[in-house]
C-alpha cells in the first residue's frame, strides 16, 4: 500500500470494515475445510467410505437419524475403531503443533521459532523415549505424556535462556541453539536405542519419524484433553501477546506483567508441544507453516492467528495424513518425514526472507 | 510555581544506578509535580534516559528510592502503573508487521475491560491526529521512516491517556515542524495537569518548551531550575566541556554552541 495523502476517507473506511470482516471469514472458511477434509480422509482407505455416508455414521451415533449409513457390511466398525481414532489424532496434534508454533513465536519475537526446528519436540521425545525403555508406569497411561510435558518444559526454558538477550532473540542465536539441542537430544534419543530391547527400539525409532499409524482412541482421550486446555490457554494470552511484540519494556509500559507472560506461554508450548509428541513422535515445521501463512492472509494479529492457527494447523495434518496413507500403495509412510520433506524448503526460503527484511542477521 | 506546594507525584531520594560496579546515576534527589514540563538535559552518557527509566519504574534503583503516589514503585502492579504513565522510547521496535493504527490501539490496553474503553475509537482517532500521523493509519509499521514510527508511537503514548507522560528523546528522528507539534502537544498535556517528563537533547527546545530543566551531568544532578537559571553559558559549557553561548530571544534562552575550525587528521 502507498501512502496516499489526500485519499478519500471512504476508502480507508471500506478498507478497515473489509479487514475486520476477514477475520470470522478466514475462521470460517477453516473450519468447513477442516471437516471437508477430515469426511474425506476417514472415508479413504483399503475400505472406501464415501464422505456422505461417513457423516451419516457420525449423525447416527450422534442420535440424529440422518444421512445414509456405510453401506459396506464393516464400513460402520471401520470407521469407528480405525479411521476416526486417526484423523482425530491428525487433528488435534495438527492442531497443538500449530498453535504452539504461534505462541512460540509471540513470545520470542521472532518468526523462525517453532518446536521441531529448536529442539523442544525432540526434548520431549527423549524424556518419553525413556519412559519406554526403563518401562516406567508412575502414572499410568499418562506416564508417556507426562514425562514428554517434562522434556518440553526442559527444553523450551533452556531455549528461552540460552538464546535471548536483552530482551530480543536474534535469528541467528535461536537457530545455532536449536541445532545444539537438536544434537544433544538425538544423542539421548541414540543412547536410549543403544540401551533399549528390540520391542523398545522400534518404539522409539516410530517416534523419530512421527506417524499416526494404529492411533486408538485411549491415546485420543488423554491427547484431547491436553489439546484443548492448551490451545484454549493461547487464545488467552492473545492481547498481552500482540503487546509484547512492542518489546519487553515497552510491553510493561503499556500494563502486561512481562515475566509471568513468559512462564505461562512456556508452559503452554510445552504443554501442546507434549500433546502432539506423547504419542504421534516428531511431527516438525507444522508450527512454522501454518502461523506464517496465517500472517501473510489475516496480519499478525494474535487473536485471529492463535484460533487461525489451530484450525489450519489441525487442517493441514489431516490432510498431510491423507497423503501419508495413499502416496504409496499398501504403505503407511511416517508423517513427520513428509512434513519435514515440505517443511525444511520453507524454512530455508523463510530464513533467506528474513534476513533480507532485518537487514543481515541482526 | 503552585505546583510546588502539592504532593509530588515523582519522587526520586538519593536515587543511585550501578551496573556491573559502575555507577550509572548517584544520589539523584528529585519532586515531579503534576502539570510541569520537566526536560532532563545533560551530555551523552550523563544518565538522561537511565533516570527516564528509573522513573518509569523499568528497573529498582540500587540505592535510594523512588516513589509514584507516595508509594514505592515495586508496590505498583504493572497494569496500574501502565494507567498512570507512559513512556515513548528512544528506538521503536515491533517483531510483527502490525498496521499503524493497531500498533495506537495497542495504548489502549491498559483500559481493556474499563469503563473507559468505551471511548477506545474516539481516542485513537484523536490521539493519531495530535501526532499527525492520521494519514499513516492503514500503513505498516515497520514500513514507516525512523521519523514517522516515532510519531506513530507518540500517538500510542497520547491513546494510553495518562497523567504522566515520559518521553526519551522525542525530537532527534523529526523535522522542524514535528518536531514543534511534538513539543506543543507535550506543553498542552502538562497544561492539562498532567506530568510531562522529557529527555532533550537540543537544548534550544528545552529552553522554549520546559517549565523546569534538569541538568546531569556524570550520573549526578547538577542544577535543577526554571530555563532562565539552568540554561547558563559558564555551566553549560564546563558542563558540556565546548564552550557555549546563550542569548535571549523574547525572554526565551537560545543555546548556540561557539563554532571553530578543527585541523586535518595529520595522516592526510
Amino acid at each position: 500500500m502507498t501512502a496516499v495523502p489526500a485519499a478519500p476517507a471512504s476508502r480507508g473506511l471500506a478498507a478497515g470494515r473489509l479487514r475486520a470482516a476477514r477475520g470470522p471469514l478466514l475462521l470460517i472458511g477453516l473450519l468447513l475445510a477442516l471437516v471437508a477434509a477430515l469426511l474425506v480422509s476417514a472415508g479413504t482407505g483399503q475400505l472406501a467410505v464415501p464422505p456422505a455416508e461417513v457423516l451419516g455414521s457420525v449423525l447416527h451415533r450422534l442420535g440424529l437419524d440422518a444421512g445414509p449409513l456405510p453401506s459396506h457390511p464393516q464400513g460402520d466398525a471401520t470407521l469407528w475403531s480405525v479411521r476416526f481414532p486417526r484423523v482425530a489424532m491428525a487433528a488435534l496434534a495438527g492442531a497443538a503443533l500449530a498453535t504452539a508454533g504461534a505462541v512460540m513465536q509471540g513470545v520470542f519475537g521472532n518468526p523462525l521459532a517453532e518446536p521441531g526446528v529448536v529442539g523442544v519436540s525432540s526434548g520431549a521425545a527423549v524424556a518419553a523415549g525413556a519412559v519406554i525403555v526403563f518401562d516406567a508406569t508412575a502414572l499410568g497411561s499418562w506416564t508417556v505424556a507426562a514425562a514428554a510435558f517434562a522434556g518440553g518444559l526442559v527444553t523450551t526454558l533452556l531455549v528461552y535462556l540460552l538464546s535471548r538477550d536483552g530482551g530480543r532473540t536474534e535469528v541467528v542465536t535461536l537457530v545455532l541453539t536449536g541445532i545444539a539441542l537438536n544434537a544433544m537430544t538425538s544423542a539421548g534419543l541414540s543412547f536410549l536405542l543403544f540401551l533399549g530391547d528390540q520391542q523398545a527400539r522400534e518404539e522409539i525409532v516410530f517416534w523419530t519419524l512421527g506417524s499416526l499409524n494404529g492411533t486408538r482412541w485411549s491415546a485420543v482421550a488423554i491427547v484431547a484433553p491436553l489439546a484443548v486446555v492448551g490451545v484454549a490457554a493461547a487464545v488467552a494470552l492473545a492481547r498481552p501477546l500482540d503487546l509484547l511484540s512492542l518489546g519487553d519494556r515497552a510491553a510493561r509500559h503499556v500494563g502486561v506483567d512481562v515475566e509471568r507472560l513468559r512462564l505461562v506461554a512456556i508452559v503452554v508450548v510445552a504443554l501442546l508441544t507434549a500433546a502432539a509428541v506423547s504419542f504421534c513422535g516428531i511431527i516438525a515445521f507444522v508450527g512454522l507453516v501454518v502461523p506464517h501463512l496465517v500472517r501473510m492472509v489475516a496480519g499478525p494479529g494474535h487473536r485471529l492467528l492463535i484460533p487461525a492457527s489451530a484450525l489450519g494447523g489441525a487442517l493441514l495434518l489431516v490432510c498431510a495424513d491423507l497423503w501419508a496413507r495413499t502416496a504409496v500403495q499398501n504403505a503407511d509412510l511416517p508423517i513427520g518425514l513428509l512434513t519435514s520433506l515440505v517443511g525444511g524448503p520453507f524454512f530455508f526460503w523463510l530464513i533467506r526472507r528474513s534476513r533480507r527484511t532485518a537487514g543481515g542477521w541482526a | 510555581m503552585s505546583a510546588a506546594r502539592t504532593r509530588p507525584v515523582l519522587e526520586a531520594r538519593g536515587a543511585g544506578v550501578e551496573r556491573g560496579g559502575v555507577p550509572i546515576l548517584s544520589g539523584v534527589d528529585l519532586d515531579l509535580h503534576a502539570g510541569e514540563l520537566v526536560a532532563l538535559v545533560g551530555p551523552n552518557g550523563a544518565g538522561k534516559s537511565t533516570l527516564l527509566g528509573l522513573l518509569a519504574g523499568d528497573f529498582a534503583p540500587t540505592t535510594g528510592q523512588v516513589r509514584l503516589d507516595g508509594q514505592p514503585m515495586a508496590d505498583h502492579r504493572p497494569r496500574d502503573l501502565a494507567r498512570r504513565r507512559a513512556v515513548l522510547m528512544q528506538h521503536q521496535a515491533l517483531a510483527f508487521g502490525f498496521h499503524v493504527r493497531d500498533v495506537v490501539a495497542m495504548g489502549r490496553a491498559p483500559w481493556h475491560r474499563t469503563e473507559r474503553a468505551a471511548a477506545d475509537r474516539t481516542v485513537i482517532a484523536s490521539a493519531m491526529e495530535r501526532a499527525d500521523v492520521d494519514h499513516l493509519a492503514d500503513r505498516l509499521f515497520p514500513t514507516l521512516s525512523g521519523g514517522e514510527q516515532s510519531r506513530a508511537s507518540f500517538a500510542r503514548v497520547l491513546a494510553q491517556e495518562t497523567p504522566i507522560v515520559m518521553l526519551d528523546e522525542p525530537t532527534a528522528a523529526l523535522d522542524i515542524r514535528h518536531q514543534e507539534a511534538l513539543l506543543q502537544v507535550a506543553r498542552a498535556e502538562a497544561r492539562c495537569g498532567a506530568l510531562v517528563v522529557v529527555v532533550l537533547h537540543d537544548l534550544s527546545l528545552a529552553g522554549a518548551y520546559a517549565d523546569r530543566v534538569c541538568l546531569l551531568s556524570d550520573g549526578r544532578l547538577r542544577a535543577d531550575g526554571s530555563p532562565t537559571e539552568v540554561l547558563r553559558g559558564p555551566l553549560l559549557s564546563e558542563v558540556y566541556q565546548h564552550p557555549v553561548r546563550v542569548i535571549d530571544h523574547d525572554g526565551t534562552p537560545v543555546v548556540l554552541p561557539v563554532r571553530g575550525g578543527v585541523g586535518c587528521a595529520p595522516s592526510y
